[in-house]
């Protein structure tokens, strides 16, 4: 009898307002599809972090000299500077790569684009060390200590173009947040205005609901249900366009990132996961709003 | 049943209290006519003993509720036990006659069987049989007001409070209605009336209590309206 009076109730108060409730929904919708949009970025930059945290190098380039007189590194320099380096406690392992090794490699990765093979000259490329540090996101304790010693050209820290990846990703999700936030703000207000049309359109019933002594629950649970069922319907139109976007925009704008391994693409297991956090947040705005209002402004 | 001691009532709004020390006893099963002007105070009376007010100074006893110092949780209890009549009738114009009067059951969360029994038994009371399946608006006044009673009276209260259920209806039905009452009145149940009509008052010969400004000026037990001005 309750269950069916309450749900009965909050079916009538969703019809009768029906372009509110559809505000409602809509706007919850777009801030909650912000929020998991920003969330999903989080999650990507998490993943394509640790895929390159493994494999993060700082490269001391070494002088033409030694690039081109010392291929085993047996000589002064390039020996003193490869124990020096070996015996820093921030390094986890060297490795030589003398100009043969490192042309091998250029063909290797270019190989895809002969026209830039033929081009390359093995005496363009230096050899260097690969050094690999127990913290990849320390590399200035390598190049402050190492730079302008003898017989290093240049030290290149891979992490600093992967942070300016990052930090746009960063970036691309502060926005969203921002925007959800605002978004959410909009959302927060519309609650709280049908929550206040319900309970107005509905006075008369709520009048006789205290006169005969129904409790607060069933006077005002109604009005609540009200906006978290909104609030929830907003989450799972929220959480299919995620799923639509992911399928028809970025899996397709992404392809070439994806399948070279640069990102790590999102998957349909990303967006269940995030689904639970964007659900329980419309339950839990809806839920929170609905309460302060019926508070605020309807007497009990 | 109903007590209330040297109660005052003054609204923030106002500088005038609209009850000043009004100390009232009334028994179980009387029937007992509240008269006064408008302003005297009669709906503030009504609205302390449903603590839709709370007094500003003094007490307030209804049934075992000290209504006062109760808290607010307990609230719907006490309204549990009163039942209420409005002169515009406050009917729900998009439920029938018999939704109405189940109204009251639903929302309190009686079981749905119970209800069933129930409301045709109330109906039947009141003079309505057979019509429960039609809408307020298809309903001359007076029996508008019957489903009103019978709404308030279906839950068995103790106590029945009517603030000028007969306001807008013409003498016949009013006499209809009073009839009504004395019957709900004869099953044990404390009615308190407030009204303005004279003849209603005149005829039934019940107690009388007047308000004036405020204060109670006349208690009779067995009163008229005009006397004693």
């Amino acid at each position: 009898m309750r269950a069916s009076f309450v749900f009965s109730e909050v079916l009538t108060g969703l019809r009768r307002n029906v372009t509110m409730t559809v505000a409602m929904i809509l706007t919850t919708m777009v801030s909650l599809l912000l929020l998991g949009g920003g969330l999903l970025v989080v999650r990507m930059i998490d993943k394509t972090q640790t895929v390159y945290e493994d494999k993060l190098q700082v490269n001391v380039y070494l002088t033409n000299d030694i690039s081109a007189n010392d291929k085993e590194c047996q000589k002064d320099p390039c020996r003193t500077l490869r124990t020096d380096l070996e015996k820093n406690p921030a390094v986890e392992s060297v490795k030589y790569e003398n100009r043969d090794q490192a042309y091998a490699r250029f063909k290797e990765i270019f190989a895809s684009q002969p026209e830039l093979v033929k081009l390359a000259r093995p005496e363009a490329l230096p050899a260097s060390f690969n050094v690999k540090l127990y913290d990849p996101d320390r590399p200035d304790v390598i190049i402050q200590t190492f730079s302008g010693k003898v017989g290093v050209d240049s030290i290149a820290d891979q992490s600093e173009f992967l942070d300016r990846f990052f930090d746009a990703l960063n970036g691309v999700r502060d926005l969203t947040f921002v925007v959800a936030l605002i978004q959410a703000v909009a959302a927060l207000l519309l609650i709280s205005n049908t929550v206040q049309v319900s309970a107005f359109t509905r006075r008369t019933e709520v009048g006789i609901m205290r006169l005969v002594g129904a409790t607060r629950w069933y006077t005002q649970l109604p009005f609540l249900l009200e906006a978290v069922v909104a609030g929830l319907i907003g989450a799972v139109l929220a959480i299919g366009l995620l799923v639509l976007a992911k399928l028809w925009f970025l899996d397709r704008l992404l392809e070439g990132p994806f399948a070279a391994g640069v990102i790590r693409p999102i998957e349909g297991l990303d967006i269940l996961l995030i689904s639970p956090w964007l659900l329980l947040t419309a339950i839990g705005i809806s839920a929170v709003t609905g309460y302060v209002t019926l508070r605020l402004y309807v007497r009990q | 049943m109903i007590r209330l001691e040297h109660v005052s009532k003054v609204y923030k709004t106002s500088t005038r209290p609209a009850l000043e020390d009004v100390s009232v006893e009334m028994d179980k099963g009387e029937f007992v006519f509240l008269i006064g002007a408008s302003g005297s105070g009669k709906s503030t009376f009504l609205r302390l003993l449903l603590r839709e007010e709370v007094p500003t100074k003094g007490r307030v006893y209804v049934a075992n509720f000290d209504v006062v110092r109760m808290s607010r949780r307990r609230v719907p209890r006490l309204r549990q036990s009163i039942g209420c009549v409005f002169q515009d009738f406050r009917l729900l114009h998009n439920k029938t006659v018999a939704e109405n009067v189940a109204f009251a059951l639903e929302v309190i969360g009686k079981p749905r069987n119970t209800i069933r029994k129930v409301v045709p038994e109330v109906l039947e009371l009141v003079g309505l049989e057979g019509k429960s399946a039609r809408m307020p608006h298809e309903l001359s006044g007076g029996e508008q007001q019957r489903v009103a009673i019978a709404r308030a009276f279906v839950n068995r209260p103790l106590m029945l409070l009517a603030d000028e259920p007969t306001g807008n209806l013409d003498p016949d039905t009013s006499q209809d209605i009073m009839l009504l009452l004395e019957r709900i009145n004869r099953t044990g149940t404390t009615v308190l009336m407030a009204t303005h009509d004279h003849s209603i008052v005149d005829s039934m010969r019940r107690r009388v209590v007047e308000l004036s400004l405020g204060q109670v000026v006349r208690d009779d037990s067995r009163g008229v309206y005009g006397v004693g001005r």
